[in-house]
């Protein structure tokens, strides 16, 4: 048998740019070729390695949903090469993406259940894939719930997304904002996000948590989750080590025997307390 | 079930002409320069004669330091991917000893337990091993602690082991049978010589079983901080190690193109897992020693049902700052820990 190259990036066209925030971009992306965009499939909490050709590529979370078809969105904070080089690309572009790689969100297990959702800064688009997947799912869940912060209001990513799940009466938003980064019309919470949590005080029966934020807030947040009763097993994280083939063999984003790229990048919090915290 | 033979040293040189003509390089240790590498021979003359082991190790012929993995052209906002296709050369290694042979295996696993490696494939299908038993060793040495020996037949094609005027011949894969039958009327019949006695003898050093089982339990000790304080993070060791397989994609490129490469890496190198905000999960040397001791020892048996060490030495021979794999080995299956 020939083998295929396992290293070769599909093309994809850059279909539009949407400026998050400072130095936040979202892309979507649309496959070049008819052929793979049909073979395509992707499940939600799938990542992939995205190529600035001319600099290399990096790793990024796919950020739409699976049940909007026809492209990917990876939305991405400037602050590499690659990211530097993305940075600079306009519609039309061509850039590469390998994936989908890793496990998924289980959400086909959390029929019936209430969801929260608890992100922070840069890490809401994972989050925002599993919003938005089972928001157009709506009826398998109960009450949907979102809790992000961020340091400034110009720091929160998704405005418009943020208005809309604002304006629907069939999730519940709570924004908030560091102590400082309020504007004066700024109408969400002002305070860190394991604070809001513990006030919001959401019921953990029946309830799957998931959370994503950086190292900070996951820190702070888990305790608070654990003294309002939810189990490890329903707290749900996604982790982003650094990775270069995304196919477990480069040898880097291990936490232990587990690899990020292979095993994760989705985590239970059970799963993670049996891991050292390479991460 | 091998079929053994006797090769005279008379044959060895027909056998090496025979391959040659068969259109395929012979790699061997050779002396240059006072170093013994593997180099392009052909004849068994050139071969070094009295030698442990080479310093860089076998690995790079399925697995070469760069590589290319694929090059494009960029222009009036199209891209054009091409493809590269691994240059693989029928190749047959000469005198590589039986620990390094079993490194390939090592390396096979990572490669190919999931998706497939056609670099990593298409050379190793091309290279046959002749590995050569060791009749000497040194203090660097472990085989009998990870589970080869001077003998080992794991991962040799053809194996012979040094015998007065010649050497014994095993032909353990089709490989192996494919090479006799290259000069059938130079093997003679084996003699049936206790091979055991004409080997080098390796003493145990530690328990790995115990030492694997035990290192989940040692994961916050201080002995990995301790035994690294004096490690540079040079990565030495992963470039001569062969069964070190973690790799690095690079890009190579100018506005208009350019090419994507496979470099050797190391987890001793701070780069390997430093994160784009700053973050390093394994921001010291001794974390970085601990990932190096625990991927080998506990993660491949873990996940490929292996070690990923063979115990060559050649990570001691190459370290500047004098570590010692064996000894540190040693003092990690002795640690008691701490209930």
């Amino acid at each position: 048998m020939s083998d295929q190259n396992i290293y070769l990036p599909y093309l994809m066209r850059i279909a539009r740019i949407t400026q998050e925030a400072p130095g936040v971009r979202t892309f979507r992306l649309e496959f070049v070729d008819d052929t793979a965009a049909k073979a395509f499939s992707f499940r939600t909490g799938q990542f992939g390695l995205y190529s600035a050709f001319g600099e290399g590529e990096s790793t990024f979370c796919i950020a739409s949903s699976p049940t909007r078809e026809g492209y990917i969105e990876c939305t991405f904070r400037e602050v590499g090469r690659v990211t530097g080089s993305l940075a600079d690309k306009e519609v039309g572009d061509i850039m590469g993406f390998r994936g989908p790689y890793g496990n998924v969100f289980p959400i086909e297990d959390w029929k019936g259940k209430n969801l929260i959702f608890i992100a922070g800064g840069i890490a809401l688009p994972p989050l925002r894939s599993v919003i938005w997947n089972c928001l157009d799912l709506r009826e398998w869940f109960k009450d949907i719930s979102i809790v992000y912060g961020a340091r400034t209001v110009a720091d929160l990513v998704y405005k418009d997304e943020l208005k809309e799940w604002e304006r629907r009466d069939d999730v519940n938003l709570v924004c908030t904002v560091d102590p400082g980064g309020e504007t004066p019309d700024w109408t969400g919470k002002v305070g860190f996000v394991p604070h809001v949590v513990e006030a919001l005080a959401p019921a953990p029966a029946n309830t799957v948590a998931l959370v994503c934020g950086p190292p900070i807030m996951i820190k702070l947040t888990l305790p608070v989750l654990a003294k309002l009763g939810f189990q490890p097993d329903s707290i749900f994280t996604t982790l982003e080590n650094r990775m270069k083939c995304g196919l477990g063999k480069c040898g880097r984003c291990n936490t232990g025997s587990s690899y990020v790229c292979k095993d994760g990048p989705v985590y239970t919090l059970a799963q993670l307390q049996q891991l050292p915290a390479e991460y | 079930m091998a079929d053994t033979y006797h090769l005279s040293s008379a044959s060895l040189d027909a056998l090496f002409a025979a391959i040659l003509a068969d259109g395929r390089r012979i790699l061997a240790p050779t002396d240059r320069d006072g170093r013994t590498e593997l180099n392009p021979v052909t004849t068994p003359a050139q071969v070094a004669k009295d030698y442990v082991q080479t310093a860089l190790s076998a690995k790079g012929t399925v697995f070469p330091r760069v590589e290319q993995l694929l090059s494009y052209r960029t222009g009036q906002g199209q891209v054009e991917l091409t493809d590269a296709e691994p240059k693989a050369v029928p190749t047959v290694l000469f005198g590589i000893r039986p620990c390094e042979a079993a490194g390939f295996q090592a390396l096979d696993a990572v490669f190919n337990w999931d998706s497939r490696d056609k670099y990593f494939n298409a050379r190793l299908a091309q290279v046959t091993v002749i590995g050569v038993a060791c009749t000497r060793s040194d203090d660097a040495c472990f085989c009998t602690s990870v589970g080869g020996d001077p003998g080992s037949e794991k991962g040799s094609d053809l194996l012979l082991i040094p015998v007065a005027g010649g050497y014994l011949a095993e032909a353990l894969t089709d490989k192996g049978k494919a090479l006799v039958a290259l000069a059938p009327d130079q093997f003679k019949p084996g003699d049936g010589a206790d091979k055991v006695a004409l080997l080098a003898q390796v003493p145990a050093a530690f328990d790995q079983p115990a030492l694997t089982a035990q290192l989940p339990a040692l994961f916050d000790s201080p002995l990995w901080a301790d035994q690294a304080l004096r490690c540079v993070g040079c990565g030495a060791c992963a470039f001569v190690c062969p069964t070190c397989v973690c790799f690095d994609l690079q890009e190579e490129a100018d506005p208009k193109a350019g090419r994507r490469l496979r470099a050797w890496d190391s987890c001793g190198f701070r780069l390997f897992t430093l994160h784009a905000s700053g973050h390093n999960p394994r921001d010291t040397q001794g974390q970085r020693w601990r990932q190096r001791v625990y991927h080998k020892f506990s993660y491949y048996p873990e996940r490929y049902g292996m070690l990923g060490c063979v115990g060559c030495g050649k990570c001691t021979r190459a370290c500047p700052v004098d570590m010692n794999l064996r000894e540190h080995l040693t003092e990690a299956a002795q640690a008691q820990v701490k209930a």
